[in-house]
């Protein structure tokens, strides 16, 4: 910490809060001397509004869970009863289902940034990891939610996830039993899915913390991908501090919330005139209750989920086990652990990486959304054709990665950030 | 940012309509208006003379309806509370899944979420798609919901519709073709256009039950982004003014 | 690379603008979660009056129904027991029922009764929310030879006489509430309401 916390120590109740927890050394380390690079730009926003969005959930969460029944009886009729019933119920019912999808929404930006950005290089590796963790808990939490409401796409959309584990070899049908507790989804899943959807997201909140605390570590990165803790030192408000950082408060407190009016505006456009997105955010089948002897016509799951829905369609059963798909599907998020290992360039950003990179990653893009949306068509021949190929598409971002990055030809990254 | 995200919800949003689009004949248009609190009182009362017999709306309170819609307490008891139900009741008839299982070998559907699963306009197409067809027990079919299970509950007041049948002329091509439309043969009680009026009405009042608060949620959300955009304005001026220091 | 730049009056105010409408802002968000914890239209719906058909009711004796989930007590007061009331008076915390809080104005009289024979109460002690027990015997052997009849509290030993009016010396600090009521008929009272309104 520098002399002027020395020379400004706060007096009062601060200083006497102070002298027992460090809320001056806090704020500082974190905000008001947390140098960051001053040319994020816009796409370092993400990350701040996806934190604002978890919290937007976990209060929603909280003040719904009040009024919610988890049990097969009651659970579609306590929704209506919230929906209805509760003062302004609506409001919080349509603020947790649209922030749900604006999490992932959110998170799918922030980790596209990063891929951009070069941001899981070394030494941001355990960031990157953390971060995958982070949306490996936040899909199980959406997961677990997503049955709550007790209707045809809850109940459908969990049966066909948990039927999943029964296709793992030898004890896949014991397993699949274990996670419903019975043998079809029923009133003791919709029970302990309640308690995990209650409380994973504490633990989400703890790997947040994890992944800001590993961030203040190792310094955010830039769109130049530049490590700006070893360039020049000396800005205007810090001598021993990077010439190219500026202190995250305010600089970077008064461009969030700048960015958050804008994106709460376009959340509340959501939740104020279009709560269902037509039949995205809240699907049509999820109005009728949930009947286990009567599947709807065409089911699939809420939309963050079906590229991995349509890699699992996509692989064919082998030996009449649908195994390798679900192999396929859980291996396209788990190998996200290994990205900063497969990347071989001396750079980090797209901005000085070769054209294979910007293709590659142009591609997967592509693919990601592409699968998006077969994931949530019925499958026909041409759609398991197409996904069948954006599948490999989307591996080969990954696996290629260690040869196109090292056989490309990269731009010289400057001294400095540009701005 | 903001182009990043429209990009996003643009990308996503045709899909749905394709996802949700299924099968079967186009459906007409039911041009409802939910302010017309006018159209709303004669849908809730079609609704509790023609409907309620068989159908609930186990989710709407009379006393909600009553508020929303503007009628008065005294009109409410005298038209639409039948029995001893009392205004703070859930609108609810008093028959059992079973009865239904029994008489129409299926249970009969509580109504307070059909618009919002099958849509405003389903609902309107579905009670015009009526059709004579001596093959089903009750003598009727249904050209949006083929072969279901309830009679055409309006058969009086809309008169006989005949079945028009893929490339030709009705009663000719029966039995050949599939049904394409229906035409009215019989009048009813009802012209035609008093009829559609009815069958909007009725739609108008169901789309109120499937989300009474949507009014409310479109009113609160102008005043929420008014507010937002004065927060914009304010914190944009802000960002600017500090990072004027940032080079 | 200087601080003479800035225009340090207008950032105070651009701070203190965005800070007020931010507070603001949250004051709004506040208020659907507080108010959404308030009763809830079903709730409400539980909570409108009820009626009690009181003609079958013995003298003496009293009747207990539910309104907003707690007990209403009626009890059908015999002759004698009025005649009781006005000596229990120098013993009593408010014998004038003069705190307005406890009674609806046309309770606000000796027998603390719209009809001197039908007693209205919420059967829930003043002290902290006990249902107190019925004692109509007189002079019973543990509440004392000058017991004229009334409710004894199980918790704490608070005592009422049959106007609901809280004895001197015991936890409770004030007498049995009588909600909003009126006669529908001459055997029928509707609790929770009165011509006035609802409670």
């Amino acid at each position: 910490m520098s002399v002027e916390t020395v020379d400004t120590a706060p007096r009062g109740f601060l200083g006497w809060l102070d002298k027992r927890f460090p809320v001056m050394g806090l704020w500082n380390d974190h905000m008001a001397q947390y140098y960051a690079p001053k040319n994020m730009g816009l796409w370092s926003i993400f990350g701040s509004l996806a934190l604002v969005v978890l919290i937007i959930q976990i209060v929603s969460g909280l003040w719904l869970a009040m009024s919610y029944k988890p049990s097969a009886a009651e659970a579609f009729a306590s929704v209506e009863y919230i929906m209805r019933d509760v003062n302004w119920g609506w409001l919080l019912r349509y603020i947790h289902s649209t922030g749900a999808s604006f999490f992932f929404i959110l998170v799918y930006l922030h980790m596209f940034r990063g891929l951009m950005w070069g941001s899981y290089k070394n030494p941001r590796e355990l960031l990157w990891i953390i971060g995958v963790v982070i949306y490996l808990a936040m899909m199980a939490t959406a997961f677990f939610g997503y049955l709550l409401p007790w209707g045809q796409m809850s109940y459908w959309g969990a049966q066909v996830i948990v039927n999943l584990f029964a296709a793992v070899p030898e004890v896949g049908a014991d397993l699949s039993t274990w996670v419903r507790g019975d043998f079809v989804i029923s009133d003791v899943t919709l029970n302990r899915f309640f308690a995990f959807h209650f409380v994973i997201p504490f633990l989400l909140v703890a790997l947040v913390f994890l992944h800001i605390v590993a961030l203040h570590r190792v310094g955010s990165t830039n769109p130049d991908g530049i490590e700006i803790k070893k360039g020049p030192k000396g800005n205007k408000w810090d001598p021993t501090k990077p010439a190219d950082g500026i202190p995250f408060h305010p600089y970077y407190t008064v461009k969030d919330i700048t960015g958050l009016t804008v994106f709460l505006a376009i959340f509340s456009l959501v939740v104020f005139y279009a709560p269902d997105l037509g039949g995205l955010f809240l699907e049509a089948p999820n109005f009728i209750p949930a009947d286990p002897l009567k599947t709807p016509e065409h089911i699939a799951p809420v939309w963050y989920f079906t590229p991995y829905y349509a890699m699992l369609r996509a692989v064919p059963p082998i030996g009449g086990s649908q195994f390798p798909g679900v192999l396929v599907m859980f291996g396209a998020i788990l190998i996200m652990f290994f990205l900063p290992w497969l990347d071989r360039s001396p750079v980090r950003s797209m901005r000085y990486k070769g054209v294979l990179s910007r293709f590659f990653l142009g591609a997967f893009a592509v693919s990601f959304v592409v699968l998006a949306y077969l994931g949530l068509m019925p499958s026909t021949d041409l759609y398991t054709l197409l996904a069948q190929i954006f599948t490999v598409v989307y591996f080969a971002f990954f696996l290629l990665m260690p040869i196109y990055t090292k056989l490309e030809k990269t731009k010289p990254v400057p001294e400095r950030v540009t701005s | 940012m903001k182009n990043a995200i429209f990009v996003l919800m643009f990308l996503f949003a045709p899909l749905s309509v394709m996802a949700a689009g299924g099968h079967g004949p186009e459906l007409q248009e039911a041009n409802i208006d939910l302010k017309d609190k006018a159209s709303l009182q004669r849908g809730a009362k079609y609704f509790v003379n023609y409907c309620m017999g068989c159908h609930s709306l186990q989710y709407m309170r009379y006393q909600r309806m009553a508020d929303d819609l503007g009628i008065p307490d005294d009109e409410l008891r005298a038209n639409l509370l039948f029995g001893d139900a009392k205004p703070t009741d859930m609108m609810t008839n008093s028959l059992k899944e079973a009865d239904g299982v029994k008489w129409f070998g299926t249970a009969i559907p509580d109504l307070t979420l059909v618009t919002r699963w099958r849509s405003p306009d389903w609902v309107y197409s579905y009670l015009k798609a009526y059709y004579v067809d001596e093959t089903r027990s009750y003598g009727v079919n249904n050209l949006v919901f083929p072969d279901v299970g309830m009679p055409h509950p309006f058969a009086h007041l809309q008169g006989v519709q005949a079945p028009v049948f893929a490339g030709g002329h009705g009663e000719h091509a029966e039995g050949t073709g599939h049904v394409v439309g229906v035409k009215l043969v019989e009048p009813g009680q009802m012209t035609p256009s008093e009829y559609d009026l009815l069958v909007r009405d009725l739609t108008n009042f169901l789309t109120y039950a499937g989300e009474p608060s949507k009014l409310e949620r479109r009113q609160l959300g102008l005043y929420v982004l008014l507010f937002l955009g004065l927060m914009f304005i304010l914190s944009f001026y802000l960002k600017r003014e500090f990072w004027k220091d940032v080079h | 690379m200087n601080e003479q730049g800035t225009d340090k009056s207008r950032r105070r105010i651009l701070v203190a603008a965005t800070s007020a409408v931010g507070a603001v802002g949250v004051g709004f968000v506040a208020v659907p979660f507080i108010s959404s914890m308030n009763p809830s239209a079903r709730a409400r719906a539980a909570g409108a009056p009820v009626e009690a058909d009181v003609s079958k009711l013995e003298p003496g004796a009293l009747l207990r129904v539910k309104f907003r989930g707690q007990p209403i007590w009626v009890v059908y007061r015999t002759d004698e027991m009025l005649e009781s009331l006005p000596s229990n008076d120098p013993k009593l915390v408010d014998p004038g029922s003069e705190v307005a809080t406890q009674q609806p104005e046309y309770c606000q009289n000796p027998a603390r009764a719209i009809n001197p024979s039908y007693f209205v109460a919420i059967g829930i002690c003043t002290h902290l929310g006990c249902s107190p027990t019925y004692r109509p015997e007189v002079a019973p052997d543990d509440l004392g030879p000058d017991w004229k009849g009334g409710w004894f509290c199980p918790c704490h030993g608070s005592k009422f006489d049959l106007a609901g009016r809280v004895f001197k010396g015991v936890p409770a600090p004030t007498n049995l509430v009588i909600p909003k009521h009126t006669f529908l008929n001459e055997s029928t009272i509707l609790i929770g309401e009165d011509e006035a309104g609802a409670a």
